[in-house]
């Protein structure tokens, strides 16, 4: 039997390497609480430009700190578990000072949500974000699927 | 043995294979493919001395949305004052912003100069006045505040296929959006306007 030539194969994954690397990006946190966004219809948008978007995670803890800290909804501020909602204040200072002057403005908080957590955390993030000026948000949620 | 003519051994490559394989596999790990999804709002500026000002508006205006601790909607306005499925609320608040027929119990139509455009008639005084309960779950906030989006969106899209001639997809995203945007202004406050004011 002649032998297979495989001298094209490393060319070959390479071009699928690219591409992975092109597509995807980073994961930038590890996930301490638990989220799972709700889903909406033709209002979800697509968030342009990342390095613009900061993200504030609220939710119940995951599970392996749920033995310590109960299952009540804590936020999440990169690396950082919190229950109190005054921390993203200074979260909001921090993730400032680390952007060009020019897109200061323009930042987004991409707050993400579990569907099953209360107001209670949400609201009190909101108006933090509001003393903060960082009055951009976004509802972070999928897209529904269509119901065929 | 000429000088010139030895020839270069070639390097074994059979495992250039195996090293991009590796590569690949730790882009696969360390990377994700999701793109960020949202529904994107502005939150109204905090004034700490807002609570001084009492705001009139008349009855007729104003739709009061409230999500209750046990996740029921109820919804108040001029016309009705009940609990309603998620379903109903975009067309209830659609028939509340724009009043198509001047009904003496919804918001008043009143002429409204909209910068480069002109004058229109719009009901710009309507407020929706959304009441969360703090237990209420997130999730129907969330689907609150789309359905009330989508009502929005949908007027904007219906005025500009009327005045301007095609859906709001196709209108021009500098001159044309914001004036269908102007027309039916979104005009979601929340209660209790110290801690949580206008959104829009």
């Amino acid at each position: 039997m002649p032998e297979l030539n495989t001298s094209s194969l490393p060319d070959l994954i390479f071009t699928v390497l690219f591409f992975f690397m092109m597509v995807t990006s980073m994961r930038d946190i590890t996930p301490l609480v638990d989220v799972k966004t709700p889903t909406g219809g033709s209002e979800i948008v697509k968030l342009e430009k990342k390095s613009l978007v900061s993200h504030i995670y609220i939710g119940p803890p995951a599970k392996q700190f749920r033995a310590v800290m109960g299952s009540a909804d804590r936020i999440q501020l990169n690396e950082v578990i919190t229950d109190q909602p005054e921390a993203v204040r200074e979260f909001v200072i921090a993730e400032r000072e680390s952007m060009f002057e020019k897109d200061k403005p323009l930042m987004k908080m991409s707050l993400k949500v579990d569907k099953n957590s209360k107001m209670k955390m949400l609201q009190a993030v909101k108006l933090e974000l509001r003393k903060a000026k960082a009055l951009n948000i976004v509802y972070s949620a999928g897209q529904e699927k269509p119901k065929n | 043995m000429g000088k010139g003519k030895r020839k270069v051994p070639g390097l074994n490559q059979s495992s250039t294979a195996d090293i991009s394989f590796i590569l690949l596999i730790f882009f696969l790990v360390t990377t994700s493919m999701d793109t960020d999804t949202g529904l994107p709002r502005r939150l109204p500026e905090w004034d700490p001395n807002v609570e001084e000002q009492e705001l009139t508006i008349k009855e007729r205006n104003v739709m009061t949305v409230k999500v209750n601790m046990n996740n029921e909607i109820l919804v108040k306005n001029g016309k009705m004052n009940r609990v309603i499925d998620i379903s109903e609320l975009k067309d209830i608040a659609k028939e509340f912003i724009a009043n198509p027929n001047d009904d003496v119990n919804l918001p008043a139509i009143e002429p409204y100069d909209i910068e480069g455009y002109g004058t229109v008639n719009t009901t710009i005084k309507h407020v929706i006045a959304l009441d969360t309960d703090l237990s209420a779950n997130y999730s129907v906030y969330f689907k609150v505040q789309h359905e009330l989006s989508l009502a929005y969106t949908e007027l904007r899209d219906a005025w500009a296929r009327r005045y301007l001639g095609k859906p709001l997809s196709e209108c021009d995203p500098k001159t044309e959006e914001p004036i269908a945007r102007a027309v039916y202004a979104s005009k979601i406050s929340e209660t209790n306007p110290k801690e949580y004011g206008t959104e829009q």
